[in-house]
């Protein structure tokens, strides 16, 4: 693997990587100074999945994620100027404003959220993969969700549903090992979430998703089976989320000696090494990489300032297509 | 004119949108071999083959979220829930998915999707096969909420709905499945955003939707023998709301009565009941009255299920109470 890892790819996987890191933590910077409210799910931990996943699919497959979907987005090609709007609550934002942190929408780059209730988004992506396949189309839908999903029966529905009529659709379980604050051996009879694929005769896998070149081989893999018709495929990202499940939690429900575990394996330090002893990174990239990431957030905090409001007379536009509640 | 039943009715418009629109496709529990619980899409699988005419596992939530992610796609899915019984197991898909997405969005994503399913008591099922909830899901923004009570309806309604950008719920009552009815050939497309007076009268305003309806119309039967002249308004949809033609009804007749099959507490009656309130208290000559189920679980014997429901000697005497 390492030999075929060119520098210019590696140093993408970790810019990536970083954008989202760097995104977040002014995010959180932002949400202190009061700018950003509400729900801010920090992705911080688990940025090795999107940005070893993501970029694998084609500018016509779908995407569906969840509240913690920051990483997401920015990696799918949103402008990092219309995320923070959208943080903001801005006109500009990438859903007017109107869905904040957990509900990030883009039509350009078939972003279907951003949908907030967990397990939500699986029966949808499976209806935008049954409509590609009554259609004749070869795309694929890959729908994100968290280790919490599967406890709840739309998690299994959409398995089964999606295994019968062989749908096209790449089901990416992040398990960061926590459902909010209770810990998957204390929800799950199986905690091996990979297995539960077996149930419905669908293949699946277990993938270090600490490790960005890990989560990168085995999405490819199972993106081309799900691609070439072979129906869908469960991939398993072991992760950690290192901040609170929101904002702010009192961490009651782990440890400091754990969360330091997982740090040790931060896939974002951890990567920068491996480029290194690879020479396939200097200091020089890393603060070039770092400097370009700091004048994008920048732009976007100042672009995201300077936005206008949506104006409260547009407060039920968009209701419905007819306007006909308004 | 054509008689058939409301179930041809309901089959007759499915047909046609299937033919009409090659984006149109069925899918539900048992909608394909079994021709449907209520028999409202038999031989379709043979007509239109198992693509289009989809048999579903029984998981309410996922299959109407698979309509809504087809709607997102490109296709104009029917979703058939077999009772609205069943569609509280659908809840989380229709209320925080198909009618927020669109808002939600900025308007980047709309759902066009119709989910159909039967709704409504007097069959002697009990309590779990019994609710009427059409008028919870008139609470929710973002939603077309349509009770046809009429085969014309029945029909038109539906190729109205497929044509519609957002997402409509249609609620067939499982009284009227049986019932026969006059259907115009050629008629133009049924509007689905309008009440309609089926009875015009002076005296009362009877305001009812939905299997009720005929439950009014045979009260005003009733009234007009006593001297009473009872108007009935059909409210046909229940979201957006057609207040206006409410609103005109009772500030001809200056007395209301709203018949509503489902509990009175919080009930769609209560929302009329405040909406004249709102818009015409100064016409009316007496308090707006309600009639709608008693507040228990519906029970199964005929005589306790009949005294449980709104039924047409309740309405009589419920208007002349408002007379007296």
């Amino acid at each position: 693997m390492t030999t075929s890892l060119t520098g210019n790819h590696g140093r993408d996987l970790l810019r990536q990587m970083l954008r989202i890191r760097r995104f977040e933590e002014r995010a959180a910077e932002l949400y202190q100074l009061g700018k950003i409210h509400g729900f801010l799910h920090l992705y911080i931990g688990e940025e090795a999945v999107a940005a070893g996943s993501i970029p694998l699919f084609t500018n016509e497959d779908a995407i569906v994620a969840t509240y913690r979907e920051h990483g997401h987005a920015l990696v799918r090609g949103t402008s990092m100027d219309h995320l923070m709007a959208e943080l903001y609550g801005k006109a500009a934002g990438c859903a007017r404003g109107r869905g904040g942190s957990m509900h990030f929408f883009d039509a350009s780059h078939r972003f279907y959220g951003g949908l907030a209730i967990v397990a939500g988004g699986l029966p949808v992506a499976v209806g935008l993969a049954l409509a590609d396949k009554m259609q004749g189309r070869t795309r694929v839908t890959g729908c994100y969700f968290g280790d919490g999903a599967v406890a709840e029966g739309e998690f299994h529905e959409s398995l089964n549903l999606a295994a019968l009529w062989k749908l096209p659709v790449l089901f990416l379980c992040e398990n960061n090992f926590y459902a909010m604050g209770t810990a998957l051996a204390r929800h799950q009879s199986q905690p091996d979430i990979a297995a539960k694929a077996n149930a419905y005769a669908m293949g699946s896998d277990t993938v270090d998703g600490m490790d960005v070149l890990a989560v990168e081989t085995a999405t490819s893999r199972a993106l081309d089976l799900v691609r070439n018709g072979h129906g869908p495929y469960l991939l398993e990202y072991r992760t950690y989320r290192f901040r609170a499940h929101s904002m702010y939690d009192a961490e009651l429900y782990r440890t400091k000696e754990e969360v330091n575990d997982w740090k040790r394996r931060d896939p974002t330090a951890t990567f920068e090494q491996h480029l290194r002893h690879a020479q396939l990174l200097c200091d020089d990239d890393l603060q070039a990489i770092e400097a370009l990431i700091t004048s994008e957030i920048e732009v976007a905090v100042a672009f995201a300032e300077a936005a206008p409001w949506e104006p409260v007379q547009d407060l039920n536009k968009d209701v419905s297509t007819r306007q006909r509640d308004a | 004119m054509t008689k058939m039943t409301y179930r041809e009715a309901v089959r007759s418009g499915l047909r046609e949108a299937l033919r009409r629109d090659p984006r149109v496709f069925l899918m539900g529990e048992d909608v394909g071999r079994y021709g449907g619980t209520y028999a409202c899409s038999k031989g379709f699988l043979d007509e239109f083959g198992p693509e289009r005419i989809r048999d579903t596992p029984l998981s309410e939530s996922t299959f109407v979220g698979a309509g809504i992610g087809a709607a997102l796609g490109g296709m104009r899915p029917i979703v058939e829930v077999m009772t609205v019984n069943f569609s509280l197991l659908a809840l989380d898909q229709i209320l925080n998915n198909a009618a927020t997405l669109r808002h939600m969005s900025g308007g980047q994503f709309n759902v066009p999707l119709v989910v159909r399913m039967a709704t409504g008591a007097g069959r002697q099922v009990a309590a779990q096969h019994s609710h009427s909830l059409e008028g919870w899901y008139a609470h929710i923004p973002g939603i077309t909420v349509l009770t046809p009570a009429t085969v014309t309806d029945a029909r038109g309604m539906l190729l109205t709905a497929v044509q519609e950008p957002d997402p409509v719920f249609i609620f067939e009552h499982a009284y009227l499945y049986s019932m026969e009815g006059e259907w115009e050939d050629n008629q133009p497309a049924v509007d689905i955003s309008r009440a309609a007076v089926r009875r015009p009268g002076k005296d009362v305003s009877l305001i009812t939707f939905g299997g009720s309806l005929w439950k009014a119309l045979a009260a005003a039967t009733d009234l007009a023998q006593a001297g009473i002249d009872a108007e009935v308004l059909d409210l046909r949809v229940l979201r957006p709301l057609d207040i206006g033609t409410i609103l005109t009804s009772v500030r001809k007749t200056h007395r209301a009565v709203v018949i509503d099959e489902a509990w009175r507490t919080g009930s769609f009656a209560a929302e009329i009941s405040a909406q004249i309130m709102e818009g015409a208290f100064f016409d009316l000559d007496a308090p707006v009255a309600r009639v709608c189920s008693e507040e228990v679980p519906i029970p199964y014997p005929k005589h306790l299920e009949d005294a449980a429901l709104p039924q047409p000697d309740k309405i009589v005497k419920a208007v002349h109470r408002l007379l007296k």
